[in-house]
């Protein structure tokens, strides 16, 4: 359920980003999110034209660019990638894997219908 | 590598990423790099509550854990026995009822209870607000009762000093692999109503194994506010790290 505050504090961002840039309607909106973000795709996807309602977001496209989790392994030295946060090292099999990436959670970029 | 975000480059594996940071914006459009983090309100009024803290030397701590682990019953001890030596004061979060500020108050601190309707976690907006209301002495420890929930309060900064999660050994052992961004978020481990123990199969060297394995820095305490056990331990926690210097 946090996805839905999560998009309506992005959407607020927008709106202040197009006041004071001064664009219009936007058009497409692309987010990066991480594996290990926390945040989960598919109820972003169900909160993003809820959240967008009467806001310059409104029938928006959601692009969302999912970068996968990594890790650096303790005991082999290996970057390693990781579908979660407690992935055991899948080059060595320890367990101290310290996360490296993969916890973005980011608006990119928007496209905006030129003036 | 890729100019646009960084990634690697040729090899990308990325889905849906490696074609997409080529496409131009469609005729008739315009493209706005925001690079923002989609937490950045709340993370900026985060670190604002925090210089707050620094400012007025007040020692926040937010207690996270589902719901049933024992927060209120814990920070009644813990206000009782703190109680004379320093000022404590309670921010409590629930969807709905006072009933967790009522109990808080009755133990002997002041106490604002907030609501949040829907919303499954407290955010430093609403923590702020809380401070403006309870306005605690300078030194003050400000205990926060988080929304009872493993999930979403892992993802909201309000500004605290140490994020303390709770774990009773009610629940099952796996906890900290089923939620391990909550027992990633904590500083803290208190392991609660260990005076059930002797009643239960639940293995505590296997549950604080896999708390350390999302989590290899935690620290762990075994608790019970009900029996007392642990507690000075607890209070010892709270009382050296309240008295070190804090970081805005």
């Amino acid at each position: 359920m946090h996805e839905l505050s999560i998009l309506e504090g992005m959407i607020q961002g927008i709106q202040e980003e197009a006041q004071a840039r001064g664009f219009g309607r936007v058009l497409q909106v692309r987010l990066e999110v991480g594996r290990l973000s926390g945040a989960e795709v598919a109820a972003l996807r169900f909160g993003f034209d809820v959240a967008a309602q009467d806001t310059v977001v409104e029938g928006a496209e959601l692009e969302i660019i999912e970068v996968p989790g990594s890790g650096l392994c303790h005991a082999c030295g290996a970057e390693v990638e990781l579908e979660a946060r407690f992935d055991l090292c899948p080059a060595c099999g320890d367990g101290f894997v310290t996360v490296t990436g993969g916890t973005e959670l980011r608006i990119k970029d928007i496209d905006v219908e030129e003036a | 590598m890729c100019t646009t975000c960084g990634c690697g480059g040729d090899g990308a594996t990325l889905d849906g990423h490696a074609h997409a940071h080529g496409a131009p914006p469609r005729p008739g459009r315009r493209r706005v790099s925001l690079e923002q983090n989609l937490l950045a309100k709340n993370d900026a009024l985060a670190a604002r509550n925090r210089e707050r803290c620094a400012a007025q030397g007040w020692f926040t701590l937010n207690l996270v854990s589902s719901p049933g682990s024992g927060k209120t019953t814990l920070l009644e001890a813990t206000i009782r026995r703190l109680q004379g030596r320093v000022p404590v004061v309670v921010i409590e979060g629930d969807q709905q009822t006072s009933q967790d500020a009522d109990r808080i108050k009755a133990a002997g601190a002041p106490a604002v209870q907030i609501n949040t309707g829907k919303g499954c976690h407290l955010d430093a907006h609403m923590v702020g607000h809380a401070l403006d209301v309870l306005a605690p002495a300078a030194g003050a420890v400000v205990m926060i009762e988080n929304v009872g929930n493993l999930v979403c309060p892992a993802a909201f900064d309000l500004g605290e000093a140490h994020k303390v999660v709770i774990l009773s050994v009610t629940e099952g052992e796996d906890k900290p692999l089923k939620y391990p961004d909550m027992f990633a978020a904590a500083d803290l481990l208190l392991l609660n109503k260990v005076d059930l123990l002797p009643h239960l199969r639940f293995d505590v060297e296997q549950c604080l194994a896999f708390a350390r394995r999302v989590n290899p820095g935690i620290e762990v305490l075994r608790v019970s506010a009900q029996s007392g056990e642990g507690l000075d331990a607890w209070i010892a926690w709270i009382e050296a790290r309240r008295l070190a210097p804090q970081q805005a």
